[in-house]
Parts: structure tokens; C-alpha cells; sequence
């Protein structure tokens, strides 16, 4: 299957948002953006906090209405028919909002309500829920009861329970450690594989090159770049990266030297990193360790800003 | 790949009935945890009034216009029981629902919207509401209230008032932007308004301007429809106080409906 972006509104497409403006008072949350996620692909939004990443999401199921633009989600127009698209939608919010006093089986239950499971079929949907976020042996615990990890796999499964066709996660893994992180990862990459379509925001570098397929780079509500991940990083900040270290005063001596030779270089604590060439920067080579090129020095390189 | 055109969507209607039955069904099964609480606060709390006001006044007031006190208390204990199971749980249950628990927020990313949320929270306090204020009739029969037919509708009269103060609670709670400002609507409003309803004394010793006040008080009219299932209908006024319930209730309805979505949509 072809993901590359199609100006026009295909069949095929999970999510399709175009000039889409949001604006809070004088704040311009989403500013004219852009985004086309294929079917069964996943595609990130990455940016820092406050580029607009939530906004985006909770407009993806009409709980933000747009102020301009078009929406569509699973063939469907939104505001007008958000319902029916929500229906086929699953929403792992970033604040986990999880019934605390209800059981893990019980919210499951509850959501396979919400999502119109029918009566009979409930049981195997909360089951196969339960198997997903592998809680079956704690099924009776209260959700207050359970750690921070079990908590995000179970709000993840409260997702899954009606087994959708697109997945919406806003920021799946901030705040837990990194080996819960890791299990999430796995289990979104078997989503993926079962052919589900996935939009995650996230300002974790790492998860949008180990996941995405596609990522949008958005800053201040606007989509600055997208692509495959390795692509863009190709393109905007070549192969390698060489990072010098040294004093302060040095640092600035690096960053003069790369701007006089067209380079593109940026700080890293106590580091410059020169991006482009193939070559450390003249008379630095003792202090210049070499390192691949990544999704964050692009980030950096487009917005002029730090992520995370 | 071949893919398959999206059927047309059929555009799925509002107040919908799984829509609702979602809402319902997460309601039951949270009060399936905290029932005691909730049944104790409402049922034990109307008790203790009409046991203390039968008592402690009883003895000094024998009868109320047509009345006994007892059934006079009986019967006006039952609207403040109505008016304490729906307008209480309704402010406090919804602010904590959208505000610390965000619970409105998952249910609005499932295909439910906040005019099925609304509707569905209402009907269920109604529905509550509409057992929690049969208990002061039940708990007065052993003190001497003569049972009656018209008791039987006594759930159906209490269920249409507590549906207009829970939504009167939905209400207050998507408008303001404080817990503490509760406070305001309960001492200014709820009390007094609980006080004239003709709830422990009749409206006929307040003075005019405050009888004529009286008339909209939904809970007024809750109460002089209790007391005429209780003790037999009036015919054309019980129709009257149904109307004010049943309109007022609707209004309420549609302005809860539009505070709560603007809380709750950006």
C-alpha cells in the first residue's frame, strides 16, 4: 500500500485534516494544519508541549470544535457525523481518566457499553480487553489499587474493547519508566501490525522513530515538516552528527565555524552538535565524537526549539 | 488493495437509546459501590427530620389546616427528601465527574454526546430519587399514617421532581467554576426555597408577597401533588402543580444540556 499524501480526500484515508484552525481567545492553538493519516499505517505528531498536539486530538473527536478547516475521520465529516466516527474511533487520553472506585473488569464492562458491543458479545470483548492489557488475574482489583503501568495498559485496553478501526493516543507513554514504556511500544506495534490505524502524539523521540511509519513535526499549531522518520532526517540534517565537547567559550568558536561553513549546528548541554557534511569541524577532531543523525536534531533544526 | 467504499453513513440519530443505556449502566455500576452511603444520606437524613419535627413540634401543633401534623410533616418531608436525592448528588457528582475525574470526557470519546450525557444522569438521579422519597411516608405509616392508593404514584410524583432538581444541579455545577461556590446556591437558594415550600409550615403564614412567590417554587408544587396523592387528588390544581413540574423540568433539561456542552467542548 501507497502512503504517500494525496491531495484529495481518498477512501483510504483514517484521518484527513486540512487549514484545520483552532483558536482559544487570542491563542492560535492549531494554526491552519495540515495532517493525512493513511489507513492501516501509523503516523506521529511530534512536537513539545503546547504545539498543539492535544488540541488536535480532542478536535479528532469533536470535543474541540474546529474554528476553520475540514475534518475527516473514517469517511466521516466532522463536527456533523463525529458520533458515528467515534463509534469505529478508540481515545487513550493523556490524563488517565479511568473509573478509580470501579474494578478493571468493571470499567472494561462499562466501555463495552459505551461502545454499543452487543449485549451477548460483551463478555469475550471485556475478556479479550482483559488479555490485552494483561490484567486477567487482577480483573476484581480496584483501578486505585493498581500500578501507574497497569493503569496505562488497562486505559489502553478500555480503548481496544470494541476492537476499532483507528486509535487515537495522546501521549501513550509520558510519565513511566522505561521498561513499562518498552511493553506499551510493543503492544501498539502489534496493533499496527493487525492493520489498525494509529495516530499518536508524543514528544518522545525515540517512540515516534521505533513506531511511526510517518511523523508531522508541529510547532506553534503548525505542521513544519513530515515524513518517513529516516527521510526526514536524511533530509534536513544528513547522516551524521558530530558533537564536540568542550568549554563554553570553545562551544561558541564550533558554532562560528559551522555557520562559516553552511553548516547547520545546535547545543546540546555541554556539547555543539555539527549537523551536515562528512567531516568533524576543522581543528576540533580531538574533541568531536561522531553519532548518527536523529528525529530531534531535525525538530531542533526546523523550530529552532527544544523538545521535551 | 482493493478497498472497499464506505457504506453512505447513516446519520445516527440524538438521545439515543444505547447512547443513554451506556451512561446508565456506568451510573448502576458505580452505586453498586456506594449505595449504602447514598441510600443512608437520603433516606436516614428525611427520617431524622420527620421524626424530630413530628415529635418536637407535634406536640405543640396538633392539626395543619385539614391535616394532622404528622401527615402534614409525612408528606412535606418526602419533597425535601425529593429535593436533598436529586439537587445534592446532581451538583457535587457532576462537578467531581468533569472536573477531577474527567469521566465526561472518556464517555464524550465513545459515540455519546453531552445532551445524551445530560439526559442520562438526570434519569438516573429521577429514578433514584423517585424511591429514596417514599421512605418518610413508609417510615410515617408506623407512626399512624393511614396508607393509601394514591401512595402508588408517590415514586412517579417524585421521580419528575427529582428529574427538574437534578437537572437544576447538573446545572449549577457546569455553570460555576468553584466547588465553594456551591455554597451560594445552597444557603441562597436551595434552603430558602426548601423552607417555602410548604414543607414544615404551610405557605398560608407567610405573607403575601412570599405566598405569591411561593407559586414558582417547583418544590411547592412537589409537595401539594405528594399531599394530594397522599390524601386525594384536587383534580384541576394537581394538574396545574404536574404542569409547572413537567415544564419546568423541560427548560431546565435544555439549559443544563447547553452549559454542560460548553463545559465539556472546546
Amino acid at each position: 500500500m501507497s502512503a504517500t499524501a494525496s491531495p484529495t480526500v481518498s477512501a483510504t484515508a483514517a484521518i484527513e485534516l486540512r487549514g484545520v484552525v483552532k483558536r482559544f481567545g487570542d491563542l492560535t492553538a492549531v494554526d491552519h494544519l495540515d495532517l493525512h493519516v493513511p489507513e492501516g499505517t501509523c503516523v506521529g505528531l511530534l512536537g513539545p508541549n503546547g504545539a498543539g498536539k492535544s488540541t488536535t486530538m480532542r478536535m479528532l473527536t469533536a470535543q474541540a470544535i474546529a474554528d476553520e478547516g475540514e475534518l475527516t475521520v473514517l469517511g466521516r465529516t466532522l463536527p456533523g457525523d463525529s458520533k458515528q466516527a467515534r463509534a469505529e474511533c478508540g481515545v487513550v487520553p493523556q490524563l488517565d481518566n479511568l473509573d478509580v472506585t470501579l474494578t478493571v473488569e468493571q470499567n472494561l464492562y462499562v466501555f463495552s457499553c459505551l461502545y454499543r458491543i452487543p449485549r451477548r458479545e460483551r463478555r469475550a470483548a471485556v475478556e479479550r480487553a482483559l488479555g490485552i492489557a494483561r490484567l486477567a488475574d487482577r480483573r476484581d482489583a480496584k483501578v486505585d489499587k493498581l500500578s501507574g503501568g497497569m493503569r496505562r495498559r488497562l486505559l489502553i485496553a478500555r480503548a481496544l474493547v470494541h476492537q476499532p478501526r483507528l486509535v487515537l493516543l495522546d501521549e501513550p507513554t509520558v510519565g513511566l519508566d522505561p521498561q513499562v514504556r518498552q511493553e506499551l511500544w510493543a503492544l501498539i506495534d502489534g496493533l499496527r501490525s493487525e492493520g489498525v490505524s494509529i495516530l499518536m502524539s508524543t514528544h518522545y523521540i525515540e517512540e515516534a522513530e521505533r513506531l511511526c511509519d510517518t511523523v508531522t513535526i508541529m510547532s506553534k499549531g503548525r505542521a513544519v515538516a513530515n515524513g518517513v522518520p529516516h527521510e526526514l532526517v536524511r533530509a534536513h540534517a544528513g547522516e551524521q552528527a558530530w558533537e564536540v565537547y568542550g568549554p563554553p567559550a570553545m562551544l561558541e568558536e564550533v558554532e562560528q565555524l559551522a555557520a562559516r561553513e553552511g553548516r547547520p549546528s545546535r547545543r546540546t548541554g555541554t556539547a555543539v552538535a555539527v549537523l551536515g557534511g562528512d567531516a568533524p569541524p576543522v581543528g576540533f577532531e580531538s574533541q568531536t565524537q561522531p553519532r548518527l543523525a536523529n528525529l530531534e536534531d531535525v525538530f531542533v533544526l526546523l523550530t529552532g526549539e527544544d523538545i521535551g | 488493495m482493493t478497498t472497499e467504499t464506505t457504506e453512505t453513513p447513516a446519520r445516527i440519530g440524538r438521545l439515543e437509546g444505547s447512547a443513554l443505556n451506556g451512561v446508565l449502566v456506568r451510573e448502576f455500576i458505580n452505586y453498586s459501590s456506594f449505595w449504602r452511603s447514598s441510600a443512608f444520606s437520603s433516606i436516614v437524613e428525611p427520617v431524622i427530620y420527620l421524626l424530630a419535627f413530628g415529635f418536637g413540634l407535634g406536640a405543640l401543633v396538633q392539626d395543619v389546616g385539614s391535616f394532622s401534623y404528622l401527615e402534614f410533616v409525612a408528606t412535606g418531608t418526602v419533597g425535601m427528601a425529593v429535593l436533598y436525592s436529586s439537587a445534592f448528588p446532581a451538583m457535587f457528582g457532576t462537578f467531581v465527574k468533569y472536573k477531577f475525574q474527567r469521566t465526561y470526557d472518556a464517555i464524550l470519546a465513545a459515540p455519546v454526546d453531552s445532551e445524551e450525557v445530560v439526559t442520562a444522569e438526570a434519569l438516573w438521579l429521577g429514578a433514584r430519587t423517585g424511591i429514596y422519597g417514599c421512605a418518610p411516608v413508609i417510615v410515617a405509616m408506623f407512626f399512624g399514617l393511614d396508607p393509601s392508593w394514591g401512595m402508588f404514584a408517590l415514586p412517579v410524583i417524585c421521580f419528575i421532581g427529582g428529574l427538574g432538581w437534578a437537572l437544576f444541579g447538573i446545572m449549577v455545577s457546569a455553570t460555576l467554576d468553584s466547588i465553594d461556590n456551591f455554597s451560594y446556591v445552597m444557603s441562597g437558594i436551595l434552603t430558602p426555597l426548601m423552607l417555602t415550600g410548604g414543607t414544615f409550615f404551610p405557605i398560608e403564614q407567610l405573607p403575601e408577597w412570599a405566598r405569591a412567590a411561593a407559586q414558582l417554587n417547583p418544590l411547592y408544587h412537589c409537595v401539594e401533588l405528594i399531599r394530594s396523592a397522599v390524601f386525594g387528588w384536587e383534580g384541576m390544581s394537581d394538574l396545574g402543580h404536574a404542569g409547572f413540574l413537567l415544564v419546568w423540568a423541560f427548560v431546565l433539561w435544555r439549559i443544563a444540556i447547553r452549559q454542560m456542552t460548553k463545559r465539556l467542548v472546546d
